[in-house]
């Protein structure tokens, strides 16, 4: 390989940072896909597949994946739960891949809630 | 790399490597694909964490969840719950000691929440084996700065007003050490990566070089752009064999990118280093002895001035810096000497790394601000002293450094105040002792070392450790005499006075800090022939107590010399012509029956009075 010079560097350093976002916990979105076993049987596993699609096509990697257990609502599965920094959380049920990739361009990149597919706004109160 | 959801910081320093880290690799990795998930979840090989005591571990990203004590059984586990189902596994997290409950979350475990990271900032989230992971976190941007804005003059001043200070245990200010270098007229000059890390229990070298090893090359880099230097030399110990490894590797991706070399980056400047393997001894840390040891000769030390910075290696101008003084650089010329010089206290700057280990709860690698007190390493991060014990006193500064007591503990961490309470910073080691240790013992420990360590070239230190050396081990054995306490503080001072360098001038140092703050206890042993903390095996004995003893056979059966008289149902009698005072029998007598007692001193007549084995008397009900 040839010597890098000072703008290569730079370039270099630009494309290194999307390998290393995970580590760094900067997010502006969370994603939690509900991975209970009523959720896996449903096809949680390919919503994941869609979401994580999604974000390899985003530039700039400020949405965290994650999974959780059972939400409850199993005859809803599979489900996900979509959190934008100082917004409530909104649910969405019944997901197939092209909801998926539909609320990420609405309510992930575009900030508006996907109403048709919503189930709940907030989260549940504890008693 | 095409994206993933999950990433396992697996540490992979040499303490986890021991405990079956690449083992735990395997596995996860075939787990992983099992489940099918090895498009969404990968591991990612990272240095040493720093919380050695629970290793082998790994950290949970983005969710920043801490598993300890992994072992291969618990993965398939692992993999299935956590990073299938989304259910993180409470089983293999951290649980303080004093709690039920354990912490998830790396950023809420006691033992990471008062550290500061400068020199470590990238432990545990880069790949030490990846150039790119280290030039995403920032790395070699202090590079481009002082290439692209600052002159030599300028960085040398950056340094300067930051008020950092040489991390190996001296403590010179760093950037004053350039300074001089830089004005001397003789080229060519050298710079020099002190890695011969040698004191017992400490290992913080070793981990930078494991976890981050480009930040080395960087600061050396800066280092040598701002004294005019073209060739550059890592001592580093043969014993270091991972570290080595990665700091080779490092060396090779750098050279790739032209980031050594000639021409770095196109600006013109050169400069390029080597790695030097030196064979693990001790006085080599000593830079004079170091200096000649990289020349081929025999690692002895020589007089001071003129100084290395002066006259070093091959008799050129030469800066000797320990391996952690180089990492801070970089952070410095980034982030600036204003935000460095705000760290710490009044004389002693930014932060330091310590290898916290002994008696202690939660032993690793630590990274705190200057000026935190003993106190707060202890028990805030340290966790206090395992089974209740109580803390008697920390060893800072290896072999070269003193037993700071209990009563001292709120003393703050910097250069000065450690020389003041007899100790030193030395390069960082910190082993903290409890009421079980002896410190006639721990000072006979340490001296037996430098002793071995010695290069033989000053009388006082090669001779002078020798006699101190037989005056603690008679008194270890019983035979001191009064008039022993005054001989080992005339013959430490007199080899602190007369010994040349380094090692001579603080090998005393354990013996003198234990005798201010302990002397109580080389009085027991010589006044009393007791140790007070029972642990000098000629001044013990063990006795089964005839009232508890249920003659369950299990010290009997237990015990290697067969010193054990008894049989089933009857009293078990130690024979102490036989008994080796090595302590199975106390350790395998049951907490509930607990029949073995240690004594010292007095105690050591027959205090149970009988000869041979009888039946245990039914208890009265």
């Amino acid at each position: 390989m040839a010597p890098l010079t000072l703008d290569e560097l730079r370039k270099k350093r630009k494309e290194a940072r999307k390998e290393i976002y995970l580590r760094e916990g900067e997010y502006k979105s969370k994603i939690i896909v509900h991975m209970g076993t009523c959720g896996i049987a449903a096809g949680a596993r390919e919503i994941v597949s869609a979401f994580l699609g999604e974000i390899e096509n985003l530039t700039e990697k400020n949405v965290m994946l994650t999974a959780s257990g059972c939400a409850g609502l199993c005859s809803m599965e599979p489900m996900a739960t979509v959190e934008l920094l100082n917004s409530p959380s909104v649910k969405y049920g019944n997901l197939t891949t092209d909801k998926a990739k539909r609320i990420f361009k609405e309510h992930i990149i575009g900030g508006n809630i996907v109403t048709e597919y919503a189930i709940g706004i907030g989260s549940e109160k504890g008693g | 790399m095409a994206v993933r959801r999950i990433e396992l910081m697996l540490c992979t320093g040499t303490g986890c490597v021991a405990g079956g880290a690449f083992r735990i690799k395997e596995t996860l990795e075939k787990e992983i694909q099992k489940q099918g998930l090895d498009k969404e979840v990968s591991v990612i090989i990272t240095g040493c964490n720093g919380f050695c005591g629970q290793g082998p571990l790994m950290v949970v990203q983005p969710d920043n969840i801490f598993y300890g004590f992994l072992n291969e059984e618990d993965i398939p586990f692992l993999v299935q719950e956590h990073l299938l189902k989304g259910r993180p596994v409470k089983k293999l997290m951290f649980t303080p000691s004093e709690k039920k409950e354990p912490v998830p979350l790396l950023s809420e475990i006691p033992f990471f929440k008062k550290q500061m990271l400068v020199a470590l900032r990238n432990k545990g989230i880069i790949d030490p084996e990846k150039i790119d992971d280290y030039i995403a976190r920032d790395g070699y941007t202090a590079l481009e700065k002082i290439l692209s804005s600052m002159t030599p003059d300028d960085v040398i001043d950056e340094i300067i007003r930051s008020g950092l200070r040489g991390r190996g245990g001296g403590g010179f200010p760093t950037g004053t050490k350039w300074k001089i270098c830089r004005t001397e007229q003789k080229t060519p000059k050298y710079i020099i990566c002190n890695c011969d890390e040698g004191d017992p229990g400490a290992y913080m070298d070793r981990s930078v070089f494991e976890s981050d090893p480009h930040t080395v090359i960087e600061g050396m880099i800066i280092g040598a752009y701002a004294i005019g230097v073209s060739h550059g030399y890592i001592y580093a110990r043969t014993e270091y064999p991972l570290a080595i490894k990665r700091m080779q590797l490092a060396l090779t991706q750098a050279r790739e990118y032209g980031l050594l070399g000639e021409n770095i980056l196109g600006s013109g400047f050169n400069f390029d280093m080597e790695i030097r393997e030196g064979s693990g001894a001790f006085v080599c840390g000593e830079e004079t002895s170091l200096i000649h040891s990289i020349e081929g000769k025999g690692p002895e030390p020589r007089q001071r001035p003129p100084f290395p910075a002066q006259s070093g290696i091959w008799d050129c101008p030469t800066v000797i810096n320990n391996v952690e003084t180089w990492a801070n650089v970089p952070v410095i010329i980034n982030r600036g000497a204003d935000w460095f010089s705000k760290i710490g206290t009044e004389t002693s700057k930014g932060t330091k790394i310590f290898s916290l280990v002994g008696k202690i709860n939660n032993t690793g690698l630590i990274e705190v601000p200057m000026g935190i007190t003993l106190r707060e390493v202890v028990y805030d991060i340290g966790g206090g002293i395992p089974d209740n014990k109580k803390f008697k006193a920390v060893q800072t500064g290896g072999p070269s450094g003193g037993c700071i007591p209990h009563s001292m503990i709120d003393v703050p961490i910097d250069y000065e105040s450690l020389t003041k309470a007899g100790s030193m910073m030395g390069s960082g080691g910190m082993i903290v002792m409890d009421e079980d240790t002896c410190m006639v013992d721990v000072a006979k420990f340490f001296i037996q070392f430098t002793n071995d360590e010695s290069c033989g070239k000053c009388t006082t230190c090669r001779d002078g450790s020798d006699a101190l050396l037989e005056v603690l081990t008679n008194i270890t054995n019983g035979n001191g005499k009064e008039e022993d306490l005054e001989f080992l503080e005339e013959a430490g001072n007199a080899i602190k006075d007369a010994s040349m360098c380094g090692l001579g001038t603080t090998l005393p140092n354990p013996v003198l800090s234990t005798l201010k703050y302990f002397r109580d206890e080389y009085e027991a042993h010589i006044k009393e022939r007791r140790c007070p903390a029972l642990v000098c095996k000629n001044l013990i004995k063990y006795y089964i107590l005839p009232e508890k003893c249920t003659g369950c056979k299990l010290c009997l059966k237990n015990c290697p010399p067969g010193a054990i008289k008894g049989e089933l149902k009857h009293i078990h009698i130690i024979d102490q012509s036989k008994c080796t005072k090595c302590g199975t029998c106390l350790d395998v007598c049951p907490p509930k029956v607990s029949a073995i007692i240690k004594v010292s001193g007095k105690e050591t007549e027959n205090i149970t009075g009988i000869e041979e084995p009888y039946p245990v008397k039914k208890k009265e009900k």
